[in-house]
């Protein structure tokens, strides 16, 4: 087990700066998830922590070392592929010894690990079976079994659920979790998929073109995103951007969305944004969970418009609607008993103690 | 009740018609099939049927098709004479010593062009192909110089030895081998060897406990392959190898088969029948394991 950092890493093929300096911290026995876009970089930042790409520039080092140039049997690393890479010729246990034999462990020792491992993972029976004759399911365990005997410094996982259907991800991912608990290994993990990465993570980092757009924890993401890319890809559905700019009416800072509709800002939101200049043009950041219908008593900094709605998409436990302003489609999130249909006009009340104003240009959260 | 009727109706005839479908295609593929095995079949039947006639029941005016007077005395000559051992004996060693030679040529090779990127890997693998194009015919004068050069040089005897055979066949079988092997190799997913470079194996150890045991198939393919290629060799003994006892098994039953202008027919077609033979029991045990899909399982699907 041990600390890993990059420092200023980047990898170039030919011309293209796949990744672009990247420096980050990872604790020991954290559990880290790169999330992103395809082609965002994260596979290839795993990579070279894995020591399967070359680093163009910067430094990795795990434990303390530097490990630029240490090939990745020498790591002390195990890693998790996407379409499980098991040895088909060999069964799960001789899988999953492979690189214990390799290094000539004693034969008790390794039995007595395996032994551990399948137990752990619940594979106890599939033990003599070759990877053909088991499900995805247990061939992603198999995989991770195969990391966990080696007793390595840090797992590296590469969209290890990506291959698997949608009931089967949620378990595994409940399974990944108990294990990291149980192993407290420090953990990379490369996903796309934002519902992942905020519930396995102790800290999330959400890449884009190569860079670090934003670290932190699954909830600082969620409630404190720092740029729109962040804002806009944790949560599902995603948040609204409505373009607006702020006006003084009054002696109050109220923020204009359309013609019509113009809110003032709670105070603690008006001191926030009142050093702005009145002429940027502005993005109203607001999650669907805060449109929601509008009550009889509403909370302050809570404010009401009247709309017509287009869709309505009801999921049981909600009903998502959408609708436009001027031409901005946008979704809310009302109570399934609010008497939401398509086409019907409906009073939404908007909570602007939950919003996020944002540069349009650039981009940041203000 | 009429639209039920149709609605009854429609799914059965669709049906009818689909079966009579394959019925039709079932028809003609076990007439294609007859068509081409009589074809193919009968030239090593009728070599089986003049191997057991006499030489008077040859050159006899009766039925061709039919052995009147069945004997084995051609199958007793060839085989206990020394002369038909010895050719024997020399296309086997050859043919299994050019079997391993290639294989340890090859599977380094396919391996390094398909894994290891190096500057130059896809137009050498290409390269290696291109050679394989080159008939043996444009090759034999060529290689009979060099031979006869390097004799000359180094007072090794080459030129009509049997063992020359196992220099030259390799230039025939390595090319075609490796890039089989190189496709076998390429097909395998790259996720397996990153797995087995991150569980701490070498090159080396990739290759032989990851790859080899993977690609068997494409291994038996080549391995088949080569042996038929060296086994079957005509051109190449017959310019290399002139005397009786250093001749292989094709050129030793036409060379000393046919005296003159008299062809020992009844002999001929014995010599060719138990040469043709260890290809045949090669292919009947390696067949069982040329099953594709050995990387079932590997990865996802």
């Amino acid at each position: 087990m041990a600390d890993v950092s990059l420092r200023k890493v980047i990898k170039r093929y030919d011309d293209v700066e796949a990744v672009r300096g990247i420096d980050l911290d990872i604790a020991d026995h954290e559990f880290i998830v790169l999330v992103g876009p395809s082609g965002c970089g994260k596979s290839t930042t795993l990579r070279m922590i894995a020591g399967l790409e070359d680093i163009s520039d910067g430094d990795i080092t795990i434990g303390g070392d530097v490990v630029n140039d240490v090939p990745p049997k020498d790591r002390d690393i195990a890693m998790v592929f996407q379409n499980y890479a098991l040895y088909p010729h060999m069964t799960v246990a001789e899988n999953m010894s492979f690189g214990l034999r390799l290094k000539h462990y004693p034969k008790a020792e390794i039995k007595a690990r395996v032994t551990e491992a399948a137990r752990l993972l619940d594979i106890t029976d599939l033990i003599d079976r070759k990877p053909k004759q088991l499900s995805g399911g247990q061939r992603q365990r198999v995989a991770m079994g195969r990391a966990i005997v080696r007793n390595p410094k840090v797992f590296l996982f590469d969209e290890p659920l990506s291959n698997l259907d949608a009931k089967l991800r949620v378990q595994m991912r409940i399974e990944i979790k108990k294990v990291h608990q149980k192993v407290r290994t420090t953990t990379v993990y490369v996903t796309h998929d934002q519902v992942e990465a905020m519930t396995l993570a102790d800290r999330v980092v959400v890449m884009n073109k190569g860079r670090i757009e934003q670290i932190g924890t699954p909830n600082e993401l969620y409630h404190k995103p720092a740029t729109r890319f962040v804002a806009g890809f944790i949560g599902s559905p995603a948040m609204n951007f409505i373009p607006c700019r702020l006006e003084d009416a009054g002696g109050t800072l109220q923020i204009r969305l359309t013609d019509r509709i113009a809110f003032a800002l709670p105070p603690a939101r008006a001191a926030r944004y009142n050093g702005l200049p009145r002429t940027d043009r502005l993005l109203l950041g607001i999650r669907p969970e805060h449109l929601t219908e509008a009550h009889a008593h509403l909370g302050p900094g809570v404010e009401t418009f009247d709309t017509v709605l287009d869709v309505t998409e009801p999921m049981g436990m909600e009903t998502l609607v959408y609708f436009g302003l001027e031409d901005t489609p946008v979704c809310g999130r009302v109570d399934p008993n609010a008497g939401a249909r398509d086409g019907a006009p409906m009073r939404l009340a908007m909570d602007l103690n939950n919003m996020h104003l944002l540069n349009e240009e650039t981009g940041v959260v203000l | 009740m009429s639209t039920l009727a149709i609605d009854k109706a429609g799914p059965t005839r669709k049906l009818g018609s689909m079966s009579r479908d394959r019925t039709w295609a079932l028809r003609w593929s076990y007439f294609f099939l007859v068509l081409f095995a009589i074809f193919f079949l009968t030239p090593p039947v009728y070599m089986l049927i003049t191997s057991l006639k006499s030489s008077a029941e040859i050159s006899a005016a009766t039925n061709p098709w039919w052995v009147f007077h069945p004997t084995l005395s051609n199958y007793v000559e060839l085989l206990t004479s020394n002369q038909f051992l010895r050719f024997f004996w020399n296309s086997s060693i050859i043919s299994i010593v050019v079997v391993i030679v290639t294989m340890l040529i090859s599977i380094p090779a396919a391996f390094a062009l398909a894994r290891m990127k190096f500057w130059g890997s896809a137009t050498l693998a290409t390269g290696v192909f291109l050679t394989y194009l080159i008939p043996d015919s444009l090759l034999f004068i060529p290689l009979f110089k060099m031979l006869a050069v390097i004799q000359e040089f180094t007072g090794i005897t080459l030129l009509n030895r049997w063992y020359v055979l196992v220099f030259i066949y390799p230039t025939l079988t390595v090319p075609f081998c490796t890039w089989i092997m190189i496709g076998y190799f390429a097909s395998i997913p790259k996720e397996l060897d990153e797995a087995a470079i991150i569980d701490g194996a070498s090159w080396l150890q990739t290759l032989l406990r990851i790859f080899i045991p993977v690609a068997l198939p494409g291994l038996i393919a080549a391995t088949i392959f080569a042996f038929t290629v060296s086994w079957a060799q005509f051109l190449y003994p017959l310019v290399f190898t002139t005397s009786v006892d250093q001749l292989v098994l094709p050129v030793g039953i036409t060379t000393t088969l046919i005296k003159g202008d008299v062809f020992n027919w009844g002999q001929i077609m014995t010599g060719a029948l138990l040469g043709a033979a260890p290809p045949l029991v090669i292919y009947a045990f390696l067949m069982d394991y040329y099953i594709a899909g050995l990387t079932a399982g590997a990865t996802k699907g």
